[in-house]
Order: structure tokens, then C-alpha cells, then sequence
């Protein structure tokens, strides 16, 4: 269960763009890959709980979930995988290649008020 | 008077501390020359007897030292030692995995150009670990054949991630009827040519080429020399 600090992780995050632009949070968006070891459920429980308490309780996480995207050798194509239980190609069945994207948790943006 | 909700992008990536962390002590290990290989896998699979054994054998021709995390005691690092390696025992408290900074911090006095190999055993857990860099050049999973052949489906971040995988405890494969084929197809399905290798720390089969490997990798990218 990790989830606890890296929730901590993004509250001290946006807490800090927040202050650096005088702006209250509403939400913060976030992309979410699938290979990032983090679970959507967990995180955002553990969200309303560190947020709890600082200027960030009551705001919103609008998680954006990004699939893995391989390249594929075979297709010359990037290609989003249906599950990472799967690592080949949807296309063509081939062996999956490089990751191209998925491994990410990014803050993307953050909804504001003055 | 309140203003609507407007957005603003901001690109910032939340594991950046531990990436920034990561890649200073990758950078500090290349300069010193140490190949270091990290070890990840459930509870009770066999990190510790097959590092026990694996730093035994190493001593003989390398200078070798290693990293153990667990949630509490030391019971792990007073195992290693036997080995007569340096070990340090790295005690996470509540924390489920070892972080960039937890290394860096347990590194503090160690002299890194007196080593060829480091190692770093994490706590044993399948989930945590995944997404934390270390700054090792090789993540070692771990599978023994007392566990179900399918885990790396169940756990596919840890496996995908891993640059080798280890099927441990195989002295036992045959009493625990180990399906081969299923546990290698699980492998290849999370993660397409990840090499396997298979061992016994306990009757030795299988280590000569584990120990190669190691070497191997490590004198293709021109450390541990």
C-alpha cells in the first residue's frame, strides 16, 4: 500500500503551484499509466485522506487512465495493449516491443480559482 | 466574488523525486566502477539464501558488499553476513518497499570505488517495489516453484519490469508437481524474451551460470572490472 505517500506526494506537489500562483485547487488532473504500480482505488482513498486537513481537502482527482502503448516491430505501428496480463501486439499478435507510454503518473493540470 | 474553476497545465511527474534520487546514485555507482544488481520478489521466495549463497561465491574473485530491506528486524543482514560480505540492514518500519533515497541514505560511509557489486535486496513484495527506481543497472524477480506458476499475470508490473527472472527452489520442483511450461509462458506473456534462469541455492544447481550471467552483464557495460 503505497498509495498513502504518493498521494502525499501529489498533495505536496499541487500545494506548491498553488502557492507559487496565489490560487485556490479545485481538482487535479492526473494521468494514471497502467504499468505504474499504482491502483486508481487505493490512491484516490488515500487522497481524501491526506488531503484532509490542508487547503486541499474537499478538492477533486479527475484520473485520467492511459493504457500501455508498445511499439510494434512487426506493424511499424504504436499500438495500446487491452491488458497487461498480455504483452503482444492487439494488431498482429506478435510479441509486443519497446513501451512506449503507461509507466507515468503525471499531475497534467489543475482546476483553479482566485 | 469567486471566479469560475479555470485550468492550468502544469507537466509534473510524481515519482520525480525518487527519478531525480535514482539517477544521481546510478550516475555515483558508474563513476565508481560497482555493477549493481537488485533483487525483488513475494515473501519467502528465496532472496536471502540465494544472496547468502550468491555473495559467498562472488567474495571468492570480486569484491562484493550488499543492502537488505525489511518492514523490522535484522535478523536478513546477520544471515548475509555470514557470508563475510559488508551488509547493511535497511529497516523500513511501515513502508513496503525501498525508496532511492533509503539507499542513498544507507550507503552513507561506504567507499564505492572499493566495490565491484552491489547488491540490494527489497522487502518481499510483488506490488511496491515497481514503481520505485533504485538506480541499479539489473532488477533480478524472483519465483519460486512453491508459488503458482501463474504470479507474473497476477503481479505484471514487478515482472514486466525485471530483467531477469530467477525461478528459485527448483530442488523442489518435482514435489510440488512445477509446471515448466505454464510458469515460462506466464513470464514470456508480461514480458516477451525476458530471460529465465532456473536455481537451487540449496543443492547449487543451476548457480554456476547464474554467477556467469551476472558477470557477464556486468563486464558488458564495462564495470566491476
Amino acid at each position: 500500500m503505497h498509495e498513502l505517500s504518493i498521494a502525499a506526494s501529489i498533495v505536496d506537489l499541487a500545494q506548491e503551484e498553488a502557492e507559487k500562483r496565489a490560487v485556490r485547487i479545485v481538482a487535479i488532473h492526473l494521468t494514471l499509466g497502467a504499468l505504474s504500480g499504482v491502483v486508481r482505488e487505493a490512491l484516490e482513498g488515500s487522497y481524501e485522506m491526506v488531503s484532509a486537513g490542508t487547503k486541499l481537502e474537499g478538492s477533486r482527482l479527475v484520473i485520467r487512465e492511459q493504457p500501455v502503448r508498445v511499439y510494434c516491430p512487426v506493424c511499424r505501428e504504436p499500438r495500446d495493449l487491452p491488458s497487461i496480463q498480455l504483452f503482444v501486439c492487439p494488431a498482429c499478435n506478435s510479441p509486443a516491443g519497446e513501451v512506449i507510454d503507461g509507466r507515468e503518473l503525471l499531475v497534467t493540470a489543475l482546476e483553479v480559482e482566485s | 466574488m469567486k471566479s469560475e474553476p479555470r485550468i492550468v497545465e502544469v507537466r509534473q511527474n510524481v515519482f520525480r523525486q525518487n527519478d531525480v534520487t535514482a539517477r544521481e546514485l546510478r550516475a555515483r555507482f558508474r563513476d565508481a566502477g560497482v555493477f549493481v544488481i537488485s533483487l525483488v520478489s513475494s515473501p519467502g521466495s528465496g532472496k536471502t539464501t540465494l544472496l547468502e549463497k550468491t555473495l559467498t561465491a562472488m567474495q571468492k574473485q570480486w569484491r562484493v558488499a550488499a543492502l537488505v530491506g525489511d518492514l523490522a528486524t535484522e535478523n536478513d543482514a546477520r544471515r548475509l553476513e555470514r557470508s563475510g560480505a559488508p551488509v547493511r540492514q535497511i529497516v523500513t518500519g511501515t513502508v513496503c518497499h525501498l525508496d532511492a533515497a533509503m539507499v542513498r541514505r544507507s550507503l552513507e560511509g561506504w567507499d564505492l570505488d572499493e566495490l565491484d557489486f552491489l547488491f540490494i535486496e527489497n522487502v518481499g513484495n510483488l506490488v511496491c517495489p515497481a514503481s520505485y527506481d533504485l538506480g541499479e543497472d539489473m532488477r533480478l524477480v524472483l519465483l519460486s516453484v512453491t508459488e503458482g506458476e501463474d504470479k507474473p499475470q497476477k503481479y505484471p508490473t514487478i515482472f514486466h519490469g525485471a530483467d531477469l527472472a530467477v525461478i528459485t527452489k527448483v530442488d523442489l520442483a518435482e514435489a510440488v508437481e512445477f509446471d515448466r511450461v505454464a510458469a515460462c509462458g506466464a513470464l514470456c506473456a508480461v514480458s516477451p524474451g525476458l530471460q529465465v534462469l532456473e536455481v537451487s541455492a540449496k543443492t547449487g544447481e543451476g548457480m554456476d551460470a547464474f554467477l556467469g550471467l551476472l558477470a557477464s552483464r556486468a563486464i558488458t557495460q564495462g564495470l566491476a572490472r
